[in-house]
């Protein structure tokens, strides 16, 4: 029996097989958390080293664009459960309606980062190479510091964002295609957990960096 | 050349003419294969290709130190020499060489699965690991990287002008082999178990690969964190470990061996299992404390991650922060203690049979104990103040590593190559090649534990004078022991061609894995098993059952 | 040293040296201990229960007391390895009050030392014996680690932070003195010596063109940089008692002192304004000198510039010399 192309089934059910891809997925997310936390690690060394900095550059991010993406965040993460949920009871239409909002949710969240990060350029504020770095109050090595850990987590952050975004792309164009979807419609719950953690990962950036000191 | 067979438990069916290894030649079934077996002999490539080059680079910097002034090579050069030497052999030999070559090849057989839970990532992370390797050589070939294996900031991270970020990259991805490794290794114990097989059936080899895998999966992203971060700051001049930028160079120690303790477990774990299997099937015993065994594993990759602190004693980590990392430390010893006493006490009583593979697990068990115990003196604050950065921790870790990991890898692979291959390999040759490296190995680093309490530092190219003598002998023990490395590969190759076919099971050993042909189908058994008895249940194993199996 | 004798044992030439061998050879007795346990029992089961033999087989069952045997047992001996190694560590961590003072500057591949009466070495260091001396040490560039064997001490260098070392010699003679951490391409030249000797060689050596005490060189550089004109010199204030349970600084003249009074403050409790108070040793001086916005004191604007890059470590070594040496009114001798 070849194994080129050929297939051996090493699960004795489909539901064994949901059961491992789903374990699968939360073993990797076991692994992000450890990703994310090492950085996390960092800013709290920091934050804690340079905390008049940290405040002081944390006031000056765009707290309303921040907002407005955590709000997009949250409402893409319900368009995920739908489809999730879409997906479970047989539509496939409806979920590809959902993941299709996802996606777009998605992108918007990206444009809005984006947007930021060309403000922080034009105010001289993007600590990447090249970029003049102006800053003219107190504490100027540790507001460089915070905000390469912003650029950091967030850049980070944003790349997990593009990777769901892909993957949804592509599960969403498959799951217009019956044969697929009959075999494999039960991965969504495996999706959702991934869309989901990298919300929940938005979740603690967003007061760890934007509301260090929003006091008026 | 003798070839030993022992009564076979199960009956031998006749190998059918198609197995893993002949149903297809193209290089496109190899390159493109999903069946495990065959990523495991993919990897067994890689792993042997790069441990080459890093014992290559160990050869010329030992040839280096037979004298005491820089004669051979410049300062650069060897600097380059013993950072090649660390990446290697730990990225890219140690960490993988047990999990991925025996463990990707035998957890499915032995869990009595088809495969491993996710069969392409399995190649995924096959090619990741060539990818890493191969960069890492070019890499170093190119120019090189002389930072050491450990990249310690500001110098890596600001002042070293060799390739520090493409190592680093190199090193993140490799990293993305290790944890898809570990994923699918333990899903597949979760859910791809045989009929009957309850977790205190599993063998040993499979606790430790599982206890291996999470260690895998919390560790690895703290490394990969971390040297992304050495990348952003040389790339982008951010300060996060740079005094000079406000950073603290002391925090990438912490987030290094965050990592790199735990890694050291995860070099160290499949050896024991590795061990474990040796022992039971060439004394013919149950093993003694199995369930503590089992038990004992889990708590070393618990416990790793709570002593990175003991490399860092003398770093200007606080006083207090020490003696917490140094009472974890010695605690540490205990799980692997109570694994040596167990595998001690599984000889009494037992059946011994001399092949090599026992050779290997005896010295093994031997030279852990002295490397274990020699951990003691890191541990204890006071003396590791005198030791830290010299050639005792040298000579400690390769104690581990070279008379532990390398011995167990080395006696893995010779006992199950009947089961990889289907053919048995010349034993007079394999027990004298065990000898020699036995007798190169403590020539070579016994000598160094007397070097490091002297005061010779590592990573020294010239060193003090009085210093000569343990270092010539040290040398010498090398070229014993690289010796006693080339005849395995010369007489395993040969066994392809000349060797005896080799039956189902060839030692009498228990465990699923023995009972399907030598060697197995792609799909590993005609059908699934069905487990009903307890693991090492040797009929005349001299210890009886617990009352619970 | 001698002339490169083989030896298979570091001398012992500090206090604390045999205290940290007599661990050693504990730990070396228990490791041949246990390593000849294990190996002979191996060596005693495989001649005995060889396939061959027919030695006693009778099937046993395996006894849990056994394991917790040697689960158990090992503890104590494992605390007492503890206690004793944590007890020497801290003294190898405390140095004692009167130690000589030496100032230590580190860089890529070399040593530099200042004696308490100014006089500098490279990459060699002349001490006295039985008299403790502690190290303040810096790097300049990466981290280096200043390691002397036959006084079984080793320290980290960083750049950055200072960080210490204490040893007191007790046998006059030439050691070794390694740098123990890789710092790039000439790590292990980077070697010196530390030269034991006797008081009365060493008042002779030291007075041999002394060179300049570094409180003198800090004073000249606390007027080159005119630190005087925010920190004042006169009227010297009087430190208060406790206030609000800190102890601080009274102002003769709020208003006209623009920055903290530095007469006796080295090793004084400095309120900050966000309510810490921190103490002024060597650290605190230095962080204040490069990045005086870090810990701002409270009742005095945050005005002090950054003196970052126009200071070597040697220099603010220097200065941290001179402040120490200002005495208060009335107060205590530093």
């Amino acid at each position: 029996m070849s194994n080129v192309g050929g297939h051996i089934e090493q699960f004795d059910s489909p539901a064994r097989r949901s059961e491992a891809v789903m374990l699968g997925m939360w073993v990797f997310l076991a692994t992000e958390v450890l990703f994310f936390g090492g950085l996390f690690c960092v800013y709290g060394v920091y934050r804690y080293e340079y905390h008049d900095a940290f405040r002081l550059g944390s006031r000056r991010l765009d707290l309303w664009l921040g907002t407005l993406n955590t709000f997009v965040l949250l409402s893409s993460s319900l368009t995920m459960a739908l489809a999730v949920q879409a997906a479970a009871a047989g539509r496939s239409r409806r979920t590809v309606t959902f993941l299709l909002a996802t996606i777009a949710l998605g992108t918007l969240f990206l444009g809005i980062k984006g947007a930021e990060y060309l403000h922080k350029y034009h105010d001289g504020l993007l600590p990447v190479a090249g970029a003049p770095f102006k800053w003219e109050g107190p504490h100027a090595g540790g507001v460089h510091l915070f905000l390469s850990l912003y650029v950091g987590m967030t850049g980070l952050h944003a790349l997990h964002m593009v990777i769901g975004i892909g993957l949804l792309s592509i599960f969403a164009w498959l799951a217009g295609r019956p044969r697929w979807w009959a075999l494999r419609r039960d991965s969504f719950d495996v999706l959702g957990l991934y869309w989901h953690f990298v919300d929940l990962v938005w979740i603690f950036l967003f007061p760890l960096l934007y509301l260090i000191d929003r006091t008026p | 050349m003798t070839m030993v067979v022992d009564e076979p438990l199960a009956p031998i069916t006749a190998p059918r003419a198609e197995n893993y290894l002949n149903v297809d030649y193209r290089v496109r079934s190899w390159l493109l294969t999903r069946d495990h077996k065959r990523i495991g002999i993919l990897y067994l490539f890689g792993i042997t290709f790069f441990f080459c080059i890093g014992g290559a680079s160990a050869v010329l910097f030992r040839l280096e130190l037979m004298t005491p002034e820089g004669d051979l090579f410049q300062s650069e050069t060897y600097n380059r020499l013993f950072t090649l030497h660390g990446v290697m052999m730990v990225f890219f030999f140690l960490i993988p060489a047990i999990p991925a070559v025996l463990g990707n090849f035998l957890v499915p057989l032995m869990v009595g699965a088809r495969d491993l839970a996710f069969p392409l990532l399995n190649l995924l992370s096959w090619y990741l690991f060539m990818i890493a390797g191969i960069v890492t050589v070019w890499v170093m070939l190119a120019g090189g990287v002389d930072t050491g294996w450990t990249f310690y900031t500001p110098y890596s991270s600001t002042y070293a002008n060799t390739y520090v970020m493409a190592t680093a990259v190199a090193i993140f991805i490799n990293g993305f082999s290790s944890i898809l490794t570990g994923l699918n290794i333990i899903v597949t114990v979760h859910k791809l178990r045989a009929p009957g097989m309850t977790w205190f059936r599993l063998p040993l080899f499979i606790w430790s690969h599982y206890a291996t895998s999470l260690i895998f999966i919390l560790g690895t992203p703290v490394i990969a964190v971390t040297l992304l971060l050495v990348a952003l700051e040389r790339g982008l001049g951010v300060g996060i470990f740079d005094p000079a930028l406000g950073g603290d160079p002391v925090l990438f120690q912490h987030l290094f061996w965050f990592y790199s303790h735990p890694a050291v477990y995860i070099m160290v774990l499949p050896a024991f299992g590795v061990i474990s299997e040796l022992i039971a099937t060439f004394s013919r015993n149950r093993i003694y404390g199995y369930r503590f065994i089992a038990f004992a594993s889990l708590a070393i990759a618990v416990l790793g991650f709570l002593v990175w602190g003991h490399h860092m004693f003398v770093s200007g980590q606080s006083t207090y922060a020490g003696l917490v990392f140094s009472i974890l430390s010695l605690l540490i010893a205990v799980p692997s203690a109570i694994k040596v006493f167990n595998w001690t006490a599984t000889l009494y009583k037992g059946r011994l049979l001399f092949a090599t593979p026992l050779l290997y697990a005896l010295g093994f068990i031997g030279l852990f104990t002295i490397g274990g115990l020699t951990g003691l003196f890191l541990a204890a604050t006071a003396v590791d103040v005198h030791v830290h950065d010299t050639y005792f921790v040298v000579a400690h870790f390769h104690y581990i590593m070279v008379g532990g990991t390398v011995m167990a890898y080395l006696g893995g692979i010779h006992y199950w190559w009947p089961k990889i291959t289907g053919r048995m390999y010349a034993e007079s040759w394999a027990r004298f090649s065990a000898i020699l490296v036995f007798v190169g190995f403590n020539l070579t680093f016994f000598p160094q534990f007397v070097l490091g309490y002297l005061g010779m530092p590592r990573r020294y190219h010239v060193y003090a004078e009085e210093f000569q003598m343990l270092n010539v002998m040290s040398s010498a023990g090398a070229s014993i022991l690289g010796v006693g490395y080339l005849f395995p590969i010369c007489y395993l190759i040969w066994s392809l061609r000349y060797g005896a076919k080799a039956p189902a099971n060839p030692w009498g050993a228990t465990g699923l894995e023995w009972q399907t042909v030598s060697p197995p189908l792609t799909e590993n058994f005609a059908e699934i098993p069905l487990v009903t008895g307890p693991p090492y249940d040797h009929p005349e194993s001299a210890l009886l059952p617990d009352d619970h199996e | 040293m001698k002339d490169a004798d083989f030896q298979l044992f570091p001398d012992a030439a500090s206090t604390v040296a045999s205290r940290v061998d007599a661990l050693f050879w504990f730990l070396t007795f228990l490791t041949m201990v246990l390593s000849l346990l294990i190996a002979g029992l191996i060596v005693y089961f495989s001649v005995k229960y060889r396939r061959s033999s027919t030695a006693d087989r009778t099937p046993y069952r395996a006894d849990t007391r056994l394991e917790l045997i040697w689960i158990i047992g090992p503890l104590p001996i494992l605390f007492y390895i503890f206690f004793w190694s944590a007890t020497l560590f801290f003294e190898l961590r405390r140095p004692p009050a009167d130690s000589m003072q030496v100032a230590v500057v580190a860089r890529q591949w070399m040593w530099k030392f200042q004696h308490p009466s100014g006089k500098r070495e490279i990459d060699v260091l002349h001490v006295p014996i039985h008299r403790p001396v502690q190290l303040t040490m810096i790097s300049q560039d990466v981290i280096h680690s200043f390691y002397v064997p036959a006084f079984r001490v080793k320290q980290d260098v960083l750049p950055g932070r200072y960080t210490t070392v204490w040893f007191e010699p007790d046998k006059v003679g030439e050691y070794h003195l390694f740098c123990a951490e890789y710092c790039g391409t000439n790590h292990s030249r980077m070697v010196g010596r530390i030269v034991v000797m006797s008081q009365a060689d060493y008042e002779a050596w030291l007075s041999n063109d002394t060179g300049q005490p570094p409180q003198v060189a800090g004073m000249q550089l606390f007027e080159k940089f005119r630190c005087a004109s925010c920190h004042g010199s006169s009227p010297s204030p009087r430190y208060a008692g406790e206030r609000d349970g800190v102890r601080g600084f009274e102002l003769s003249e709020p208003g006209i002192q623009r920055g903290p009074p530095l007469a006796g403050i080295f090793g004084r409790d400095i309120p900050l304004v966000d309510g810490r108070t921190v103490t002024a040793d060597e650290a605190y001086l230095r962080e204040s000198i490069l990045r005086p916005q870090a810990k701002l004191v409270a009742g005095f604007p945050p005005i002090m510039p950054s003196y970052e890059g126009q200071l070597s470590e040697e220099n603010i070594l220097e200065l941290i010399a001179h402040i120490k040496s200002l005495q208060a009114e009335g107060g205590t001798p530093p």
